[in-house]
Protein backbone atom coordinates (compact mmCIF):
# COMPACT_ATOMS: atom_id res chain seq x y z
CA UNK A 1 0.00 0.00 0.00
CA UNK A 2 1.13 3.35 -0.55
CA UNK A 3 2.37 5.14 2.24
CA UNK A 4 -0.18 8.42 3.02
CA UNK A 5 2.22 10.67 3.68
CA UNK A 6 5.74 11.10 2.30
CA UNK A 7 7.13 11.00 5.62
CA UNK A 8 11.16 10.48 4.68
CA UNK A 9 10.64 14.01 2.90
CA UNK A 10 8.71 15.16 5.38
CA UNK A 11 11.74 14.47 8.28
CA UNK A 12 14.11 16.46 6.10
CA UNK A 13 12.16 19.45 7.43
CA UNK A 14 12.69 18.74 10.46
CA UNK A 15 16.24 19.23 11.66
CA UNK A 16 15.79 18.19 15.39
CA UNK A 17 15.17 14.63 13.92
CA UNK A 18 18.75 14.52 12.35
CA UNK A 19 19.97 14.97 16.05
CA UNK A 20 22.07 12.27 17.29
CA UNK A 21 21.92 12.18 21.47
CA UNK A 22 24.84 11.37 23.84
CA UNK A 23 25.21 7.89 22.63
CA UNK A 24 24.85 8.56 19.07
CA UNK A 25 21.25 7.24 19.06
CA UNK A 26 19.17 9.02 16.72
CA UNK A 27 16.30 10.61 18.49
CA UNK A 28 12.50 8.76 18.32
CA UNK A 29 10.08 11.90 19.23
CA UNK A 30 7.09 10.56 20.89
CA UNK A 31 6.12 12.96 22.83
CA UNK A 32 3.94 14.96 20.26
CA UNK A 33 1.18 14.98 22.48
CA UNK A 34 2.94 17.66 24.80
CA UNK A 35 4.96 20.00 21.92
CA UNK A 36 5.46 19.28 18.76
CA UNK A 37 8.83 19.39 16.54
CA UNK A 38 9.19 22.61 14.06
CA UNK A 39 10.03 22.41 10.68
CA UNK A 40 12.71 25.00 8.68
CA UNK A 41 10.27 27.05 7.42
CA UNK A 42 8.82 28.07 10.57
CA UNK A 43 12.38 28.64 12.30
CA UNK A 44 13.04 30.69 9.16
CA UNK A 45 9.85 32.88 9.70
CA UNK A 46 10.80 33.57 13.12
CA UNK A 47 14.51 34.73 12.27
CA UNK A 48 13.40 36.52 9.37
CA UNK A 49 11.03 38.55 11.15
CA UNK A 50 14.11 39.70 14.10
CA UNK A 51 16.35 39.76 11.14
CA UNK A 52 14.33 41.92 8.73
CA UNK A 53 11.20 43.57 9.80
CA UNK A 54 11.43 43.63 13.50
CA UNK A 55 8.87 46.04 14.57
CA UNK A 56 5.70 46.78 16.64
CA UNK A 57 2.50 46.38 15.41
CA UNK A 58 -0.44 48.26 14.59
CA UNK A 59 0.53 51.99 15.15
CA UNK A 60 3.70 52.62 13.52
CA UNK A 61 3.64 53.85 9.67
CA UNK A 62 6.95 53.08 8.78
CA UNK A 63 7.42 50.38 6.34
CA UNK A 64 8.44 47.29 8.42
CA UNK A 65 6.37 48.17 10.95
CA UNK A 66 3.66 48.19 8.10
CA UNK A 67 5.15 44.87 7.24
CA UNK A 68 4.87 43.32 10.64
CA UNK A 69 1.32 44.25 10.76
CA UNK A 70 0.67 42.92 7.62
CA UNK A 71 2.61 39.30 9.11
CA UNK A 72 0.73 39.60 12.39
CA UNK A 73 -2.80 39.81 10.66
CA UNK A 74 -2.28 37.56 7.89
CA UNK A 75 -1.53 35.09 10.74
CA UNK A 76 -5.20 35.55 11.90
CA UNK A 77 -6.55 35.45 8.21
CA UNK A 78 -4.90 31.85 8.15
CA UNK A 79 -5.81 30.64 11.83
CA UNK A 80 -9.69 31.73 11.12
CA UNK A 81 -9.42 30.45 7.60
CA UNK A 82 -7.77 26.65 9.04
CA UNK A 83 -10.60 26.41 11.61
CA UNK A 84 -13.73 27.84 9.46
CA UNK A 85 -14.38 30.89 11.83
CA UNK A 86 -16.71 33.23 9.81
CA UNK A 87 -14.94 36.27 10.92
CA UNK A 88 -11.15 37.26 11.80
CA UNK A 89 -12.70 39.35 14.85
CA UNK A 90 -13.40 35.77 16.07
CA UNK A 91 -9.82 35.36 16.91
CA UNK A 92 -7.87 35.82 19.88
CA UNK A 93 -3.98 35.42 19.99
CA UNK A 94 -3.21 34.50 23.54
CA UNK A 95 0.47 32.33 25.09
CA UNK A 96 -1.33 29.39 25.19
CA UNK A 97 -5.03 26.86 25.41
CA UNK A 98 -4.01 27.77 29.41
CA UNK A 99 -4.51 31.37 29.41
CA UNK A 100 -7.39 30.82 26.51
CA UNK A 101 -9.91 28.86 29.05
CA UNK A 102 -8.75 31.59 31.71
CA UNK A 103 -9.40 34.53 29.29
CA UNK A 104 -13.46 32.65 28.88
CA UNK A 105 -13.46 31.74 32.49
CA UNK A 106 -12.48 35.43 33.54
CA UNK A 107 -13.95 37.51 30.90
CA UNK A 108 -16.89 35.51 30.34
CA UNK A 109 -17.81 33.45 33.50
CA UNK A 110 -17.49 36.64 35.82
CA UNK A 111 -19.98 37.79 34.02
CA UNK A 112 -22.49 35.15 33.61
CA UNK A 113 -21.92 32.25 36.41
CA UNK A 114 -23.99 33.36 39.85
CA UNK A 115 -24.29 31.86 42.99
CA UNK A 116 -26.16 28.35 42.60
CA UNK A 117 -24.69 27.98 38.53
CA UNK A 118 -23.09 24.89 37.50
CA UNK A 119 -20.05 24.12 35.11
CA UNK A 120 -20.29 21.15 33.10
CA UNK A 121 -16.32 19.65 32.82
CA UNK A 122 -15.54 15.70 32.27
CA UNK A 123 -13.77 13.33 34.15
CA UNK A 124 -10.66 13.11 31.48
CA UNK A 125 -9.97 16.97 31.41
CA UNK A 126 -6.43 18.37 31.87
CA UNK A 127 -5.92 21.06 34.76
CA UNK A 128 -6.02 23.72 32.33
CA UNK A 129 -9.61 23.27 31.72
CA UNK A 130 -10.70 22.19 35.59
CA UNK A 131 -8.37 24.99 37.86
CA UNK A 132 -9.68 28.33 35.94
CA UNK A 133 -13.32 26.92 36.49
CA UNK A 134 -12.51 25.95 40.17
CA UNK A 135 -11.03 29.13 40.79
CA UNK A 136 -14.08 31.17 39.13
CA UNK A 137 -16.81 28.88 41.01
CA UNK A 138 -14.86 29.81 44.39
CA UNK A 139 -15.13 33.56 43.76
CA UNK A 140 -18.75 33.36 42.27
CA UNK A 141 -20.32 30.59 44.44
CA UNK A 142 -20.80 28.50 41.29
CA UNK A 143 -20.86 24.92 41.32
CA UNK A 144 -18.47 22.19 39.22
CA UNK A 145 -20.03 18.73 37.65
CA UNK A 146 -18.08 16.00 35.98
CA UNK A 147 -19.37 14.23 33.36
CA UNK A 148 -18.03 10.25 34.06
CA UNK A 149 -16.02 8.74 31.11
CA UNK A 150 -16.51 5.20 31.19
CA UNK A 151 -13.75 2.09 31.36
CA UNK A 152 -13.02 2.18 27.84
CA UNK A 153 -12.25 5.79 27.68
CA UNK A 154 -16.25 7.04 26.34
CA UNK A 155 -18.67 9.60 27.52
CA UNK A 156 -22.37 8.51 28.02
CA UNK A 157 -24.49 11.14 25.73
CA UNK A 158 -28.18 9.74 27.48
CA UNK A 159 -26.12 11.26 31.46
CA UNK A 160 -24.70 14.29 29.45
CA UNK A 161 -28.12 15.17 27.85
CA UNK A 162 -30.08 13.79 31.44
CA UNK A 163 -27.76 16.66 33.11
CA UNK A 164 -27.91 19.15 30.57
CA UNK A 165 -31.93 19.14 31.28
CA UNK A 166 -31.50 19.64 34.79
CA UNK A 167 -33.65 23.01 35.81
CA UNK A 168 -33.69 25.26 39.37
CA UNK A 169 -30.92 24.62 41.34
CA UNK A 170 -28.50 23.09 39.75
CA UNK A 171 -28.69 24.02 36.05
CA UNK A 172 -25.65 23.98 33.94
CA UNK A 173 -24.90 26.96 32.37
CA UNK A 174 -21.80 26.04 30.74
CA UNK A 175 -20.06 22.83 29.30
CA UNK A 176 -16.17 23.26 28.67
CA UNK A 177 -14.56 20.06 27.34
CA UNK A 178 -11.77 18.60 25.10
CA UNK A 179 -12.64 17.09 22.21
CA UNK A 180 -9.36 14.97 22.51
CA UNK A 181 -8.15 13.10 25.77
CA UNK A 182 -4.41 13.88 26.01
CA UNK A 183 -4.01 10.46 27.98
CA UNK A 184 -6.75 8.02 26.86
CA UNK A 185 -6.47 9.48 23.25
CA UNK A 186 -10.40 9.19 22.66
CA UNK A 187 -11.89 11.61 19.95
CA UNK A 188 -15.14 12.52 21.51
CA UNK A 189 -18.09 13.41 19.33
CA UNK A 190 -18.23 17.48 19.93
CA UNK A 191 -20.62 18.08 17.18
CA UNK A 192 -23.36 15.85 19.12
CA UNK A 193 -22.17 17.27 22.72
CA UNK A 194 -22.66 20.92 21.16
CA UNK A 195 -26.00 20.13 19.31
CA UNK A 196 -27.40 18.37 22.42
CA UNK A 197 -26.38 21.47 24.86
CA UNK A 198 -26.90 24.14 22.36
CA UNK A 199 -30.96 22.26 22.28
CA UNK A 200 -30.96 23.65 25.86
CA UNK A 201 -29.48 26.62 24.99
CA UNK A 202 -26.24 25.72 27.25
CA UNK A 203 -23.01 27.54 25.61
CA UNK A 204 -20.10 25.47 24.98
CA UNK A 205 -15.87 25.76 25.13
CA UNK A 206 -14.18 23.47 23.68
CA UNK A 207 -10.60 22.58 24.70
CA UNK A 208 -8.76 21.51 20.90
CA UNK A 209 -5.39 21.59 22.27
CA UNK A 210 -5.63 17.89 21.36
CA UNK A 211 -7.48 17.60 18.42
CA UNK A 212 -6.74 20.49 16.31
CA UNK A 213 -2.94 19.84 15.31
CA UNK A 214 -4.31 16.34 14.09
CA UNK A 215 -7.76 16.62 12.67
CA UNK A 216 -9.68 18.57 10.03
CA UNK A 217 -11.59 21.53 12.42
CA UNK A 218 -14.46 23.33 11.58
CA UNK A 219 -15.90 25.33 14.19
CA UNK A 220 -19.23 26.45 12.13
CA UNK A 221 -19.96 22.66 11.19
CA UNK A 222 -19.06 21.74 15.00
CA UNK A 223 -20.75 24.86 16.42
CA UNK A 224 -18.62 25.58 19.72
CA UNK A 225 -18.76 28.97 21.09
CA UNK A 226 -15.03 28.93 22.13
CA UNK A 227 -12.51 27.30 20.76
CA UNK A 228 -8.83 27.13 22.65
CA UNK A 229 -5.50 26.03 21.52
CA UNK A 230 -2.25 26.10 21.14
CA UNK A 231 0.56 26.72 18.45
CA UNK A 232 3.21 24.82 19.79
CA UNK A 233 1.36 21.31 19.49
CA UNK A 234 0.97 21.70 15.85
CA UNK A 235 4.40 23.01 14.85
CA UNK A 236 4.49 26.05 15.54
CA UNK A 237 6.55 27.94 18.22
CA UNK A 238 5.66 27.94 22.04
CA UNK A 239 4.41 30.81 23.70
CA UNK A 240 1.12 31.64 21.67
CA UNK A 241 -2.48 30.19 21.75
CA UNK A 242 -5.65 30.59 19.85
CA UNK A 243 -9.00 31.43 21.16
CA UNK A 244 -11.79 31.60 19.52
CA UNK A 245 -15.23 32.95 20.13
CA UNK A 246 -18.42 32.88 17.83
CA UNK A 247 -18.91 36.78 17.64
CA UNK A 248 -22.23 37.35 19.10
CA UNK A 249 -21.02 36.30 22.14
CA UNK A 250 -17.40 37.99 22.13
CA UNK A 251 -19.28 41.35 21.57
CA UNK A 252 -20.74 40.84 24.85
CA UNK A 253 -17.17 40.37 26.51
CA UNK A 254 -15.56 42.55 28.28
CA UNK A 255 -11.59 42.72 28.01
CA UNK A 256 -9.23 40.33 30.11
CA UNK A 257 -5.88 42.04 30.42
CA UNK A 258 -5.86 45.28 29.98
CA UNK A 259 -3.87 48.11 28.81
CA UNK A 260 -1.56 49.55 25.97
CA UNK A 261 -2.67 47.79 22.18
CA UNK A 262 -6.33 47.04 23.61
CA UNK A 263 -8.03 50.72 23.80
CA UNK A 264 -9.10 53.07 21.39
CA UNK A 265 -8.55 56.30 23.61
CA UNK A 266 -7.62 56.76 27.02
CA UNK A 267 -8.82 59.81 29.88
CA UNK A 268 -8.15 59.93 33.68
CA UNK A 269 -11.07 58.95 34.19
CA UNK A 270 -12.47 56.31 31.42
CA UNK A 271 -11.03 54.44 28.51
CA UNK A 272 -12.69 53.57 25.33
CA UNK A 273 -11.94 50.19 24.35
CA UNK A 274 -10.68 48.88 20.65
CA UNK A 275 -12.40 46.85 18.55
CA UNK A 276 -12.74 42.96 18.21
CA UNK A 277 -10.51 41.11 18.59
CA UNK A 278 -7.97 43.50 19.44
CA UNK A 279 -9.26 44.43 22.79
CA UNK A 280 -9.04 41.44 24.02
CA UNK A 281 -4.68 41.43 23.06
CA UNK A 282 -3.45 43.53 25.74
CA UNK A 283 0.21 44.92 25.41
CA UNK A 284 2.23 44.18 22.57
CA UNK A 285 1.42 40.20 21.48
CA UNK A 286 4.21 37.52 20.98
CA UNK A 287 4.40 39.04 16.95
CA UNK A 288 7.34 36.42 16.17
CA UNK A 289 5.91 33.44 17.26
CA UNK A 290 2.49 34.38 16.21
CA UNK A 291 4.30 34.28 12.27
CA UNK A 292 5.76 31.79 13.12
CA UNK A 293 2.76 29.77 14.15
CA UNK A 294 1.29 31.36 10.53
CA UNK A 295 4.35 29.36 8.93
CA UNK A 296 3.23 25.96 10.70
CA UNK A 297 -0.25 26.27 9.11
CA UNK A 298 0.85 26.55 5.92
CA UNK A 299 2.63 23.55 6.57
CA UNK A 300 -0.20 21.84 7.57
CA UNK A 301 -2.50 23.44 5.13
CA UNK A 302 -0.02 21.80 2.10
CA UNK A 303 0.01 18.52 3.62
CA UNK A 304 -4.10 18.29 4.32
CA UNK A 305 -5.21 17.93 7.74
CA UNK A 306 -7.21 14.91 6.32
CA UNK A 307 -3.75 13.24 5.39
CA UNK A 308 -2.57 13.91 8.79
CA UNK A 309 -5.35 12.28 9.93
CA UNK A 310 -5.04 9.50 8.13
CA UNK A 311 -1.35 9.24 8.53
CA UNK A 312 -1.62 8.97 12.52
CA UNK A 313 -4.50 6.86 12.19
CA UNK A 314 -2.41 4.32 10.45
CA UNK A 315 0.55 4.32 13.08
CA UNK A 316 -2.03 4.42 15.85
CA UNK A 317 -3.70 1.47 14.63
CA UNK A 318 -0.10 -0.09 14.00
CA UNK A 319 1.16 1.55 17.55
CA UNK A 320 -2.22 -0.28 19.47
CA UNK A 321 -1.75 -3.61 17.86
CA UNK A 322 2.55 -4.21 18.53
CA UNK A 323 1.97 -2.84 21.93
CA UNK A 324 -0.93 -5.17 22.65
CA UNK A 325 1.97 -8.13 22.27
CA UNK A 326 3.89 -6.79 25.43
CA UNK A 327 3.02 -8.76 28.82
CA UNK A 328 1.53 -7.41 31.53
CA UNK A 329 0.52 -4.46 30.07
CA UNK A 330 -2.47 -2.07 30.49
CA UNK A 331 -3.33 0.31 27.85
CA UNK A 332 -5.64 3.12 28.71
CA UNK A 333 -8.93 4.63 25.87
CA UNK A 334 -10.99 3.19 23.61
CA UNK A 335 -9.56 -0.74 21.45
CA UNK A 336 -10.54 0.82 18.51
CA UNK A 337 -8.02 2.78 16.90
CA UNK A 338 -10.75 5.32 14.75
CA UNK A 339 -12.04 6.44 18.45
CA UNK A 340 -8.61 7.66 18.78
CA UNK A 341 -6.18 10.57 18.54
CA UNK A 342 -2.43 9.58 17.69
CA UNK A 343 -1.52 8.43 21.50
CA UNK A 344 -1.50 5.70 23.75
CA UNK A 345 -1.15 5.63 27.10
CA UNK A 346 0.43 2.57 29.07
CA UNK A 347 1.85 0.81 32.62
CA UNK A 348 3.38 -2.61 32.32
CA UNK A 349 2.48 -3.97 35.69
CA UNK A 350 5.34 -3.82 38.25
CA UNK A 351 7.27 -1.21 35.92
CA UNK A 352 6.92 2.36 37.35
CA UNK A 353 6.52 4.59 34.02
CA UNK A 354 9.15 7.03 35.79
CA UNK A 355 11.28 4.10 35.08
CA UNK A 356 10.10 3.01 32.02
CA UNK A 357 10.81 6.20 30.64
CA UNK A 358 14.05 6.39 32.17
CA UNK A 359 15.09 2.81 30.53
CA UNK A 360 13.67 4.16 26.88
CA UNK A 361 15.55 7.06 27.17
CA UNK A 362 19.11 5.15 26.47
CA UNK A 363 16.73 3.79 23.39
CA UNK A 364 16.37 7.71 21.98
CA UNK A 365 13.12 7.29 22.71
CA UNK A 366 11.22 10.64 24.05
CA UNK A 367 7.88 9.18 25.46
CA UNK A 368 6.37 11.08 28.77
CA UNK A 369 5.45 9.69 32.07
CA UNK A 370 3.73 10.96 34.55
CA UNK A 371 -0.02 12.31 35.46
CA UNK A 372 0.26 14.11 32.02
CA UNK A 373 -1.69 17.03 34.05
CA UNK A 374 -5.26 15.05 34.52
CA UNK A 375 -4.72 13.90 38.16
CA UNK A 376 -8.97 13.82 38.22
CA UNK A 377 -8.92 11.08 35.39
CA UNK A 378 -6.01 9.25 37.25
CA UNK A 379 -7.72 9.04 40.35
CA UNK A 380 -10.62 7.56 38.30
CA UNK A 381 -8.46 5.52 36.77
CA UNK A 382 -6.60 4.55 40.26
CA UNK A 383 -3.38 5.09 39.09
CA UNK A 384 -0.74 7.67 40.21
CA UNK A 385 0.67 7.65 36.70
CA UNK A 386 1.28 6.44 33.31
CA UNK A 387 3.72 6.34 30.54
CA UNK A 388 2.24 7.62 26.78
CA UNK A 389 3.36 7.97 23.52
CA UNK A 390 2.12 9.94 21.24
CA UNK A 391 2.32 10.53 17.20
CA UNK A 392 2.73 13.15 14.58
CA UNK A 393 3.29 13.32 11.11
CA UNK A 394 6.91 12.68 10.95
CA UNK A 395 6.65 9.32 12.91
CA UNK A 396 7.22 5.98 11.29
CA UNK A 397 6.44 2.73 12.21
CA UNK A 398 10.39 2.10 12.52
CA UNK A 399 10.49 3.90 15.24
CA UNK A 400 6.91 2.33 16.81
CA UNK A 401 9.40 -0.88 16.65
CA UNK A 402 12.49 0.84 18.33
CA UNK A 403 9.86 1.68 21.04
CA UNK A 404 8.47 -2.25 21.46
CA UNK A 405 11.57 -3.57 21.78
CA UNK A 406 12.74 -0.83 24.39
CA UNK A 407 9.18 -2.14 26.28
CA UNK A 408 11.31 -5.78 26.24
CA UNK A 409 13.96 -4.22 26.85
CA UNK A 410 12.41 -2.72 30.41
CA UNK A 411 10.61 -5.37 31.19
CA UNK A 412 13.94 -7.71 30.95
CA UNK A 413 15.58 -5.47 33.16
CA UNK A 414 12.96 -5.44 35.85
CA UNK A 415 12.79 -8.93 35.32
CA UNK A 416 8.76 -9.56 34.46
CA UNK B 1 22.59 3.43 30.56
CA UNK B 2 19.54 2.43 33.13
CA UNK B 3 21.11 -1.00 33.60
CA UNK B 4 23.74 1.07 36.07
CA UNK B 5 20.21 2.36 37.58
CA UNK B 6 18.00 -0.78 38.16
CA UNK B 7 20.89 -2.79 39.29
CA UNK B 8 19.96 -5.89 41.76
CA UNK B 9 20.12 -3.84 44.88
CA UNK B 10 17.52 -0.99 43.60
CA UNK B 11 15.47 -3.90 42.26
CA UNK B 12 15.69 -5.92 45.14
CA UNK B 13 14.29 -2.87 47.71
CA UNK B 14 11.86 -1.90 45.33
CA UNK B 15 10.59 -5.39 45.18
CA UNK B 16 10.98 -5.93 48.91
CA UNK B 17 10.83 -2.93 50.51
CA UNK B 18 12.34 -2.77 54.04
CA UNK B 19 10.04 -1.03 57.13
CA UNK B 20 7.19 -0.57 54.68
CA UNK B 21 3.79 0.31 56.39
CA UNK B 22 2.34 2.34 59.27
CA UNK B 23 3.21 2.58 62.71
CA UNK B 24 0.16 3.02 65.18
CA UNK B 25 -0.03 5.90 67.27
CA UNK B 26 3.57 7.28 65.70
CA UNK B 27 5.12 10.32 67.69
CA UNK B 28 5.71 11.73 64.04
CA UNK B 29 3.19 10.85 60.60
CA UNK B 30 4.66 13.50 57.61
CA UNK B 31 3.77 13.10 54.00
CA UNK B 32 4.97 14.85 50.89
CA UNK B 33 4.78 14.21 47.10
CA UNK B 34 6.80 14.68 44.15
CA UNK B 35 4.82 17.18 41.64
CA UNK B 36 6.35 16.54 38.67
CA UNK B 37 5.08 12.83 39.28
CA UNK B 38 2.74 12.44 41.45
CA UNK B 39 4.96 10.12 43.42
CA UNK B 40 4.12 10.29 47.16
CA UNK B 41 6.01 8.85 50.44
CA UNK B 42 5.02 9.20 54.37
CA UNK B 43 6.75 8.54 56.90
CA UNK B 44 6.07 7.43 60.39
CA UNK B 45 8.18 7.17 63.47
CA UNK B 46 8.61 6.39 66.69
CA UNK B 47 11.34 8.11 68.86
CA UNK B 48 12.14 6.98 72.89
CA UNK B 49 14.43 9.60 74.34
CA UNK B 50 15.88 11.32 70.74
CA UNK B 51 16.13 7.40 69.79
CA UNK B 52 14.48 6.64 66.18
CA UNK B 53 12.93 3.27 67.98
CA UNK B 54 11.08 2.48 65.05
CA UNK B 55 10.41 3.79 61.42
CA UNK B 56 8.34 2.78 58.96
CA UNK B 57 7.16 4.77 55.28
CA UNK B 58 4.21 4.05 52.83
CA UNK B 59 3.65 5.53 49.14
CA UNK B 60 3.60 4.82 45.83
CA UNK B 61 6.39 5.58 43.06
CA UNK B 62 8.90 4.35 40.95
CA UNK B 63 11.84 1.90 41.61
CA UNK B 64 14.18 5.07 42.86
CA UNK B 65 12.05 6.79 45.01
CA UNK B 66 10.60 3.72 46.68
CA UNK B 67 14.01 1.68 46.98
CA UNK B 68 15.81 5.04 48.17
CA UNK B 69 12.80 5.44 51.05
CA UNK B 70 13.93 1.58 52.12
CA UNK B 71 17.42 2.06 52.23
CA UNK B 72 16.91 5.38 54.07
CA UNK B 73 15.22 3.42 57.25
CA UNK B 74 18.04 1.34 57.22
CA UNK B 75 20.40 3.80 57.64
CA UNK B 76 18.64 5.63 60.35
CA UNK B 77 16.54 3.21 62.33
CA UNK B 78 18.22 2.69 65.92
CA UNK B 79 19.91 6.45 65.64
CA UNK B 80 19.29 9.33 67.53
CA UNK B 81 16.68 11.63 65.59
CA UNK B 82 19.33 14.64 65.52
CA UNK B 83 21.61 12.43 63.10
CA UNK B 84 18.86 13.34 59.97
CA UNK B 85 19.66 17.32 60.52
CA UNK B 86 23.48 15.94 59.01
CA UNK B 87 22.20 13.69 56.51
CA UNK B 88 22.86 15.39 53.02
CA UNK B 89 21.84 14.36 49.53
CA UNK B 90 25.15 12.92 48.90
CA UNK B 91 24.89 10.52 51.29
CA UNK B 92 21.73 9.82 50.20
CA UNK B 93 23.12 9.15 46.57
CA UNK B 94 25.47 7.06 47.87
CA UNK B 95 24.10 4.96 50.27
CA UNK B 96 21.62 3.79 47.25
CA UNK B 97 24.52 3.83 44.59
CA UNK B 98 22.96 6.18 42.45
CA UNK B 99 25.30 9.15 41.94
CA UNK B 100 24.80 9.88 38.63
CA UNK B 101 20.83 10.73 37.85
CA UNK B 102 19.79 13.03 35.92
CA UNK B 103 17.95 16.61 37.79
CA UNK B 104 14.86 15.20 36.75
CA UNK B 105 15.16 11.47 38.75
CA UNK B 106 17.38 13.18 41.48
CA UNK B 107 13.66 14.49 43.51
CA UNK B 108 12.89 10.53 43.19
CA UNK B 109 15.63 9.47 44.97
CA UNK B 110 15.49 12.23 47.47
CA UNK B 111 11.87 12.68 48.25
CA UNK B 112 12.12 10.20 51.39
CA UNK B 113 14.71 12.32 52.72
CA UNK B 114 12.85 15.46 52.25
CA UNK B 115 10.19 13.99 54.20
CA UNK B 116 12.22 12.94 56.69
CA UNK B 117 13.70 16.06 57.18
CA UNK B 118 10.19 17.84 57.40
CA UNK B 119 9.11 15.16 60.06
CA UNK B 120 12.20 15.74 62.61
CA UNK B 121 11.54 19.52 61.96
CA UNK B 122 7.80 19.13 62.72
CA UNK B 123 8.78 17.07 65.44
CA UNK B 124 11.21 19.80 67.08
CA UNK B 125 9.01 22.77 66.74
CA UNK B 126 5.77 21.00 68.09
CA UNK B 127 7.65 20.66 71.43
CA UNK B 128 9.12 24.09 71.27
CA UNK B 129 7.32 25.97 68.38
CA UNK B 130 10.13 28.94 69.55
CA UNK B 131 12.79 27.04 67.60
CA UNK B 132 10.66 27.29 64.57
CA UNK B 133 13.04 30.33 62.89
CA UNK B 134 16.04 28.11 63.67
CA UNK B 135 14.64 25.00 62.34
CA UNK B 136 13.30 26.90 58.88
CA UNK B 137 16.22 25.75 56.96
CA UNK B 138 16.98 22.07 58.16
CA UNK B 139 13.95 20.24 56.19
CA UNK B 140 15.79 21.94 53.19
CA UNK B 141 17.64 19.12 50.68
CA UNK B 142 18.12 20.95 47.94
Amino acid sequence: MQALLDVRKIRQDFPILNRRLNDGKRLVYLDNAATTQKPNEVIDAICRYYSEYNSNIHRAVYQIAEEATEEYEGARENVRKFINAKYQEEIIFTRNTTESINLVAYSWGNANIKKGNTILLTEYEHHSNIVPWQILCKSRGGKIKYLEVDEDGYLDLEALEELLSRKGDGKIKLVSLSEMSNVLGTIFPAREIIRIAHEKNIPVVLDGAQSVPHMKTDVQQTGCDFLAFSAHKMLGPTGVGVLYVKKAILEQMKPFISGGDMIKEVHKENTIFNDLPYRFEGGTPNIADVIGFSSAIKYLNRIGMDNVRDHELEMTAYLLSRIQEIKNIKVYGPKIAKDRGGLVSFNIEGIHPHDCATILNDFGIAIRSGHHCAQVLMEKLDIVASSRASLYIYNTKEEIDILIDALNHARRIFNI
Amino acid sequence: MSEDIYREMILDHYRNPRNKGKIEDPDIRINDSNPLCGDEISIDLKVEGDIIKDIKFDGRGCAISQASASMLTEMVSNKPLTTIKDITKDDVLENIGLTNLGPARIKCALLSLKVLKLGMVKYYVDRDPSSAAQMKDESKVF
